[in-house]
């Protein structure tokens, strides 16, 4: 068992930069290339997708709470390249991005953003409530750490059956302090489940910094107490996130819960109607000099994977799926009223109410006749 | 038929159908190795394994959850929360998860998921360990509330919870487990959502569930017994969804109604019962509907105390004989006696 910080290593947890060489690209294999391309497509598209979503927010034709992926693509691009088709999925209200690269169509999660029918939950979700079952994404959830003991109920499950399957279960920085996730965390070391617990850590809540809400700010020795294995990496750089969870996604294939947390950032505030007033100027100038997209397509491009006319096709082709996403969403109907009683039950009861508001509950009658009531 | 009381019958439910349905596992704290609480799982870790059997750690929030999440995966999880007060730490888990997900995700997973736990008062256990809470979960849509009065009903809507595909909250309770009834030998479900007349009458309806449909039995007995009244008792069982039909049929007959709860007045089950009847048979109404239940305190552990504070069968047969004042007919019962 071990738990271990990847050096070499900032001060905030962050790797420092790799120091690469066009002879180094020269050495990759074509499959190799093809995975570092198809990281920064992924992860182009996950930023596309989710500055599309933001534009269609401000506009109004998506409602509700809505936390982007924004910052966050280089995690999880690398968290899910080591989940098998087969494994599942348990994350939080801040998924788009993890719906698109666990392979839904991009169509449906903007139908969903939409509130239409061909909506990844047709509709009755939202932005927070993402569900794919031919995906095994088995949720996005609104509620901090309500997905944590889902997920390892998920992975007692699969050991229940003898399966190969694992789980992967993402969480925010502030779920680290929720109950729920020391029971969780406590019962899959118990029983040795097959899951990987994920912190994304953003290093802020909303607003409040984890070290203003967490006694032990590096998030990944909580998972000391329970005997768990774990570890950190710098979640801007998608290889090094590729690599840190194919060793959890691997520990837990073989039996035994991991924790990783991902050191990653959030562009803009908590949700698109944030304004992140409580950041300086000169964070904010941080921020997008960490950029993880713009710095891993100027990583390739150092490194002799991709040019500059390469780079410019790749945005092509993501704009135009982005546009044709948002174009299907917005053609895509509403849910017909007729349908608000269709999932009060998975088996029919008697007397389940299908009551409108304005409804009485019994239909007037006539008065009875007065020489029965004696 | 056989004679065993309202814990055997759990007790063989649970066994007979972790035979029947490999799926079927249990988890709880102190279940296996300790034999529950109340022992209504004696013997099954010793018979099925550790596998079947979970002892859980004390954390309510995090097995009942995973419970939840294994049900998404298609098992069929039971699981025993010691009682109903030590629910209120998996209230997240219960209203926000295993209520929710059926609908939140469009229909795309169900949770046959049961969760068994106990209510009761009057074992002088105190203020935090004599509540019944059931109203909290009688409230949220997507749950299924249950609550046999009987061993025949434990084991006919332990099977159904069990079979359904949805979320049930089996409520038990501390003073029935030693009670006695006959049980059908074969396993026959029971109809979730459907209420029980349990005694047929024309006098006034009884409405009750749980231990007070018991004590409402007692009181139609003995008032027959006593007085030569016909009372009608209505037993819920059901909680969610409630059957408000079988509630208006009887007190259309009737004329009358006391609605009899183990729970608070203010809010209570016996509120919604009544605002039922006001709205289906207000024209069949011959008194004001009246309603029997816990005074409104936390339950205090000296017994004086606790047992005036829970309703009694003196209690119920005050209000059925009040109601029965108020339609001018006991005087005219009692003269034809």
């Amino acid at each position: 068992m071990t738990n271990q910080m990847h050096a070499p290593r900032t001060p905030a947890g962050r790797a420092a930069p790799k120091k690469s060489t066009r002879a180094k690209a020269a050495a990759r294999t074509p499959a190799e290339v093809a995975r570092l391309v198809g990281f920064y497509r992924q992860m182009l598209l996950i930023r596309r997708f989710e500055e599309r979503t933001a534009r269609s927010y401000t506009q109004a034709l998506i409602g509700g709470y809505c936390h982007l992926n924004l910052g966050e693509e280089a995690a999880v691009v690398g968290l899910l390249s080591a989940l098998s088709p087969t494994d599942y999925l348990f994350t939080n209200y801040r998924e788009h991005g993890y719906a698109i690269i666990r392979g839904i169509d991009p169509n449906r999660v903007m139908a969903e953003l939409y509130g239409r029918t061909d909506g990844v939950s047709k509709g009755w979700g939202g932005s927070m409530h993402m569900f794919d079952r031919g995906h095994r994404l088995l949720g996005g959830y609104g509620i901090v750490g309500g997905q944590v003991p889902l997920a390892t109920g998920a992975a007692l499950a699969i050991d229940y059956r003898g399966g190969n399957e694992i789980v992967m279960c993402t969480m925010g920085d502030g779920t680290a302090n929720i109950g729920a996730f020391h029971e969780s965390l406590n019962i899959a070391a118990l029983w040795k489940l097959p899951i990987v617990y994920v912190i994304i850590n953003n290093r802020l809540g909303m607003g409040t910094s984890v070290e203003r809400s967490s006694a032990e700010p590096e998030l990944f020795r909580r998972a000391t107490s329970y005997r768990m294995e774990s570890s950190r990496v710098d979640g801007l750089d998608p290889i090094a996130v590729a690599d840190a969870s194919a060793h959890a996604v691997a520990t837990a294939r073989d039996g035994h819960p991991y924790l990783l947390e991902v050191v990653s950032e959030r562009l803009r505030g908590h949700s698109v109607v944030d304004p992140a007033k409580y950041r300086t100027e000169a964070e904010v100038a941080q921020l997008r000099e960490h950029d993880p997209v713009v710095t891993f397509g100027a990583r390739l491009v150092r490194e002799g994977v991709l040019d500059a006319d390469a780079l410019a096709a790749i945005e092509l082709e993501v704009t135009a799926r982005v546009d044709e996403a948002a174009a299907f969403a917005e053609s895509s109907p509403a849910p017909d009223v007729a349908t608000l009683f269709d999932y009060n039950y998975a088996s029919a009861v008697p007397n389940d109410s299908r009551r409108l508001p304005g409804e009485p509950l019994f239909e007037p009658e006539p008065l009875p006749d007065p020489g029965e009531a004696t | 038929m056989t004679t065993m009381t309202y814990r055997q019958a759990l007790h063989d439910t649970l066994r007979a159908e972790m035979i029947r349905d490999e799926n079927v596992f249990l988890m709880g704290e102190e279940i296996g190795v300790f034999e529950g609480s109340y022992k209504i799982t004696a013997g099954l870790l010793a018979e099925f394994g550790e596998r079947r059997v979970r002892d859980t750690p004390i954390a309510e929030e995090g097995f009942t959850g995973a419970a939840i999440g294994a049900a998404m995966l298609g098992l069929r999880p039971v699981v025993e929360i010691m009682t109903i007060n030590f629910s209120l730490l998996a209230l997240d888990q219960i209203v926000n998860h295993a209520a929710k997900i059926y609908g939140m995700f469009g229909g795309q997973t169900s949770v046959p998921l049961v969760i068994r736990t106990p209510g009761g008062g009057g074992q002088q256990l105190g203020a935090t360990h004599s509540q019944n809470i059931e109203l909290y979960y009688a409230f949220v849509p997507g749950l299924k509330v249950v609550a046999p009065s009987t061993p025949a009903d434990a084991k006919a809507l332990l099977l159904a919870a069990i079979r359904d595909d949805d979320p049930v909250l089996f409520l038990e309770n501390l003073a029935l487990y030693n009670t006695k009834g006959d049980v059908p030998d074969d396993d026959t479900p029971a109809e979730l959502g459907r209420a029980k007349i349990t005694r047929q009458g024309r006098d006034l309806t009884l409405i009750g569930y749980s231990r007070m449909a018991h004590v409402a039995a007692q009181v139609a007995d003995q008032l027959a017994a006593s007085e030569g009244l016909d009372i009608e008792v209505v037993d819920l069982r059901s909680l969610r969804p409630l059957d408000r039909p079988a509630i208006i049929e009887s007190v259309k007959k009737t004329h009358a109604a006391v609605v009899v709860e183990d729970d608070w007045l203010t809010y209570g089950i016996g509120a919604e019962v009544a605002a039922t009847i006001a709205d289906g048979a207000f024209d069949y109404l011959d008194a004001p509907v009246r309603r029997v239940a816990m005074a409104e305190v936390p339950l205090p552990y000296a017994k004086p105390l606790e047992t005036a504070a829970l309703p009694s069968v003196d209690d119920v047969i005050n209000a059925v004989h009040q109601t029965l004042d108020a339609v001018g007919r006991r005087h005219q019962k009692v003269g034809h006696d």
